[in-house]
C-alpha cells in the first residue's frame, strides 16, 4: 500500500512535472503547440491542419471529426471501412467539391485529397495533392505557375533518403506564404 | 509492396536489435538483482523505498504469495484510477473543467489501464482532465507494464533454480523494473519527442482565429441538447460558421513515452498516436515505433542471459521475428492496393515520387502507406494498441493481419513481460507436441514438462479464445451489441471481433467505428480484459513455482535442442497452428468475406 503511494507520486507526479521543466527549457515552442503567430496573434499550430475553402488557398486533408471538420477539441478518423458505401459517397463528395472549384481540371486527383486522414488534424498534403491544386490557386491569386511551383518546392518536403518519410508539405505554412507574398485577394479583410 | 516500404521494415528491425541487444544485458542483470556499476545511489534510494514501506530487504516469496501480492496490488491500481476519473470534476489539474466519467465508462478504463490493455472507451482530450492522465493513467502505463516483466522475471527464475520454493519477490521486481527501466527510459523518450514537437505543458486549451472562416453544417439541437429528427429520423441539419479554432493542450509527451515503452496504447488523445500533437514527425514515429518493441525484444536477450544460454534467447526473438516479418509484409501489401471503386472514379492512388498512393482513408500523410502500415503491425505484434493510423479504415486484409496478431495471444514480442511469458508457454507447448512425436518426455531448459505443467499451459492458450468468440458470439446475438456497429455487412462483424481479441489480448487497439462507450460493451469488454490478463498470469508463476522446485536434468544425445533453425521453425509452427485453428473460421466471417466482396465492388 505504502509501495503503491511512493511510486504513484515518482511515475503521476514527479515524472510528468520533470519532464516538463526540462522540455520547456530545451524547446519552449514545441512544448507549447508551435503555435503561429501573425500580427502578434495565434492564428493556428504548423502541427494542427485548418480546413481551408476558397480556392485562393490550398485545401488540406479531409477531416471527420464533428461537427465541424479540423475541430482540434475532438480528433478522429471517419472509421468507414473500404466496402461502406458511405465511405464511396463521402469520396464522391469530396471529388464533386474539388471539381466545382477547378472546373477545367482533368487530371486524377491524388487519393489523400479524398480521403479523412486519421486524425481529422492531419495538417499536411502530399506534393501530389499540392500540384494537384496549383493552377486553381495561382489563377485565384494572379500568379503565375511558376511562383507558387517555387513555394511549394521551399515548404516541401522530400522523402529523406529516399525512403524515409514521405514527400509532403504544410498547408497553413503554404497558405500563410501565399498571404504574405501576394495581396490577399478576393474577399474584405477586416484586419 | 513498394520498395521504400521494404526498406523501412529493413531498418527497423536492425535498429531494433542492435538497440535491444545492449538492453537485455541490463534487464538481466535488473532480473537477477546483481549490483550495477554507477548506481549505488539507485540502490540506496530503493532500499530506503522499502523501509518506508515496510517490506522487507531480502525475503523471497512462493508462487502462491507472489501471485497474491501481483492481484492485490493491481486490483489497487484499478480502484484508484476509477475513483480519480469519478472525482476529477472537483479535484485540481483540469483546466477544461471537465465533469466526472460515468460509471460504466470509468469502471472500463479503470480495468483496461490496470491490465496493459489501455483500451479507450473514452475521447481523451474531451473527457479526462490532466490530473487524471497523470495520476491515474500515466501510473498504471509504469505499474501495470512493470507487473508483466515481474512475471517474466519470476517463470525465468522457475527454469533457472532447483528445488527451490521461492520464485523472487513481487515488490522488490515491481519496484526494481519501474525505478531502474521504465523510469529513465520514458524521461529520455518524452524529452526526444517534444524535440519532435510533441506537447508538454499544463496550460488551458487555446482558441486561436482561424485564417479562414468555416461554415459548416451541424445537426439543430432541441432546447435538451438532443438532435432534433425530422420525419424519418432524418437529422435536421443548419449552417454553422467558426471562426476559431481549439488547440487541445496538456501534458502528453510525458505519457506518450511510457504508453509506448509499457505497450500500454492508451493516448492522451482520442486520435491516439495519429494526433499531430502526439506523433508529429517520421522520425518520431519511427522511434515510437522502436520503443514499443524495445523492452519486448531485450527481455528475449535478457532470458538468454539468465539462463545462461544466450541461444535460448536468439531462438525466442527469431520464432517472433519470422512471424513478425510474414505479418507485416501482408500488410504492407494490402494497404498499398488500389480501391477498385476510387479507381473507376479516377482517383490517383499508384505510389511514386510525390505521393504515397495506396489506402489513405484513415492514415496521415507524414506516415504514408510504409510507416502506416508497419506501425498496425507492430502495435498488434506487440500488445500496445497505440495507432497511427484508423484500423477500422484499413483494407480487409490490411485490418485482419492485426487481428490474427492479436488472436495468437500477443506472444509475438507480445506485452512488457508478457511476450515473453506467453512465448515460454508456447515453447512448453512445442516441446510437448515434439515429446509426443518422439516418444520421449518432454524437457525445456533442463526441467521436465509433466502434467502439472501442461494443465498451466493449456490453460494459459486456451482462456483467452474462450473470452474472444465467447464474447464476440454474445455482443452479435443482442441488440446491446449489435446496436454500436458503424460499418455494415461482414466489417461490422469485423469491428466486434477485433473489439474481443483485443480485450482479452489486453492490446487496446480497435475498430475504432464500434461505438463501445455503452454499459453493455464496457463491463463485457472489462471482463474479458480482466480474466485474460490475470488467468494467464496466475497460471504461469503456477509454471515457475512447480519448475523451481524441480532438479534439473542433464542434457543427452536424446534431448531436444531448442535453440537453432528447428527449434524456431517448431515454435512459430506452433503459435501459427494453434491461432489458425482456432480463429480461421471467425476471421472467415470478416475480413475474408469483406475481401472478396470489396474485389467485386464496381
Amino acid at each position: 500500500m505504502a509501495l503503491f503511494a511512493i511510486l504513484t507520486i515518482i511515475c503521476g507526479l514527479l515524472y510528468p512535472l520533470t519532464v516538463t521543466v526540462i522540455a520547456h527549457t530545451l524547446f519552449t515552442d514545441k512544448a507549447e503547440g508551435s503555435l503561429v503567430l501573425r500580427d502578434g496573434q495565434p492564428i493556428g499550430s504548423l502541427l494542427i491542419g485548418q480546413a481551408f475553402l476558397s480556392p485562393k488557398y490550398f485545401w488540406g486533408r479531409p477531416s471527420a471529426t464533428s461537427p465541424m471538420p479540423n475541430n482540434g477539441a475532438s480528433s478522429g478518423g471517419s472509421n468507414l471501412g473500404p466496402t461502406n458505401p458511405a465511405q464511396i459517397d463521402a469520396v464522391r463528395m469530396r471529388i464533386e467539391a474539388l471539381k466545382r472549384a477547378d472546373p477545367g481540371n482533368i487530371a486524377p486527383i491524388p487519393v489523400d485529397l479524398v480521403t479523412a486522414s486519421a486524425s481529422g488534424l492531419d495538417p499536411e498534403i502530399s506534393i501530389a495533392a499540392a500540384y494537384y491544386q496549383l493552377e486553381r490557386v495561382a489563377r485565384a491569386r494572379n500568379a503565375t505557375i511558376e511562383e507558387i511551383r517555387g513555394m511549394i518546392a521551399r515548404l516541401g518536403k522530400a522523402r529523406y533518403l529516399g525512403f524515409f518519410g514521405e514527400p509532403r508539405v504544410n498547408v497553413l505554412a503554404l497558405n500563410l506564404a501565399l498571404d504574405r507574398a501576394f495581396a490577399r485577394t478576393g474577399d474584405a479583410d477586416p484586419r | 509492396m513498394t520498395a521504400q516500404s521494404l526498406v523501412i521494415l529493413l531498418v527497423f528491425l536492425a535498429t531494433l536489435l542492435s538497440v535491444a541487444y545492449p538492453l537485455g544485458i541490463y534487464l538481466a542483470k535488473i532480473g537477477e538483482g546483481t549490483p550495477i556499476r554507477g548506481l549505488n545511489w539507485m540502490k540506496k534510494t530503493e532500499n530506503f523505498f522499502y523501509r518506508l514501506a515496510g517490506i522487507p530487504l531480502d525475503s523471497e516469496m512462493e508462487w502462491k504469495d507472489y501471485a497474491l501480492a501481483l492481484l492485490v496490488f493491481n486490483t489497487l491500481g484499478a480502484l484508484v484510477v476509477y475513483a480519480v476519473q469519478r472525482l476529477q470534476a472537483w479535484l485540481p489539474l483540469n483546466p477544461q473543467a471537465l465533469g466526472n466519467v460515468s460509471p460504466d465508462s470509468s469502471f472500463n478504463t479503470a480495468i483496461s489501464f490496470a491490465t496493459n490493455t489501455n483500451w479507450q472507451g473514452y475521447g481523451g482530450e474531451s473527457t479526462m482532465s490532466y490530473l487524471t492522465q497523470m495520476l491515474a493513467l500515466t501510473v498504471q502505463n509504469f505499474l501495470s507494464a512493470a507487473t508483466g516483466m515481474a512475471v517474466a522475471y519470476a517463470l525465468v527464475r522457475g527454469f533457472k533454480r532447483h528445488f527451490a520454493k521461492s520464485i523472487g519477490n513481487f515488490w522488490h521486481d515491481v519496484t526494481r523494473s519501474t525505478l531502474y527501466v521504465l523510469l529513465p527510459l520514458s524521461a529520455l523518450f518524452a524529452v526526444f519527442l517534444t524535440s519532435q514537437g510533441v506537447i508538454q505543458n499544463f496550460s488551458a486549451y487555446q482558441e486561436v482565429n482561424l485564417v479562414e472562416p468555416l461554415s459548416y453544417q451541424q445537426a439543430k439541437t432541441g432546447p435538451d441538447g438532443e438532435p432534433l429528427t425530422h420525419a424519418e429520423s432524418n437529422r435536421m441539419m443548419e449552417s454553422a460558421i467558426a471562426t476559431t479554432q481549439v488547440l487541445p493542450m496538456g501534458p502528453v509527451a510525458s505519457q506518450e513515452a511510457i504508453k509506448l515503452l509499457g505497450t500500454n496504447g492508451g493516448g492522451f488523445f482520442n486520435a491516439n498516436s495519429a494526433h499531430p500533437y502526439a506523433n508529429p514527425t517520421p522520425l518520431s514515429n519511427f522511434v515510437e515505433m522502436l520503443s514499443i518493441l524495445l523492452i519486448p525484444a531485450a527481455l528475449c536477450f535478457a532470458f538468454g542471459r539468465m539462463v545462461g544460454d544466450i541461444r535460448q534467447g536468439w531462438a525466442i526473438l527469431g520464432a517472433m521475428t519470422v512471424i513478425f516479418l510474414t505479418m507485416t509484409s501482408i500488410v504492407l501489401v494490402a494497404e498499398q492496393q488500389a480501391h477498385p471503386v476510387l479507381q473507376a472514379l479516377d482517383v490517383d492512388q499508384a505510389p511514386g515520387e510525390l505521393q504515397p498512393g495506396g489506402n489513405m482513408e484513415g492514415k496521415e500523410i507524414r506516415f504514408g502507406i510504409g510507416a502506416s502500415a508497419l506501425f498496425a503491425a507492430v502495435t498488434t505484434a506487440a500488445s500496445c494498441g497505440a495507432v497511427n493510423a484508423m484500423h477500422d479504415s484499413l483494407t480487409p486484409l490490411g485490418g485482419m493481419v492485426p487481428m490474427l496478431l492479436m488472436q495468437l495471444g500477443e506472444v509475438v514480442f507480445g506485452g512488457v513481460g508478457s511476450g515473453l511469458y506467453g512465448m515460454l508457454i508456447f515453447s512448453i507447448l512445442a516441446v510437448f507436441v515434439a515429446g509426443l512425436m518422439i516418444g520421449r518426455t518432454p524437457e525445456y531448459l533442463g526441467k521436465k514438462i509433466q502434467p502439472f505443467e501442461m494443465k498451466m499451459a493449456s490453460m494459459v492458450i486456451l482462456v483467452t479464445p474462450l473470452l474472444v468468440l465467447g464474447g464476440t458470439a454474445l455482443a452479435v446475438m443482442v441488440d446491446a451489441g449489435r446496436a454500436g456497429i458503424l460499418n455494415p455487412g461482414a466489417h461490422g462483424f469485423s469491428e466486434i471481433l477485433y473489439a474481443f481479441s483485443s480485450a482479452a489480448n489486453n492490446n487496446g487497439s480497435a475498430f475504432a467505428g464500434l461505438s463501445a462507450n455503452t454499459p453493455f460493451y464496457n463491463i463485457l469488454l472489462a471482463i474479458a480484459m480482466w480474466f485474460g490478463r490475470f488467468i494467464p498470469i496466475v497460471a504461469v508463476l503456477a509454471i515457475a513455482g512447480s519448475l523451481a522446485a524441480k532438479k534439473r536434468v542433464e542434457v543427452t544425445a536424446g534431448t531436444l535442442p531448442t535453440h537453432g533453425p528447428l527449434f524456431i521453425a517448431l515454435l512459430s509452427g506452433t503459435v501459427i497452428v494453434v491461432g489458425a485453428l482456432t480463429y480461421l473460421p471467425a476471421l472467415a466471417l470478416g475480413p475474408v468475406i469483406e475481401h472478396l466482396q470489396l474485389h467485386a465492388l464496381r
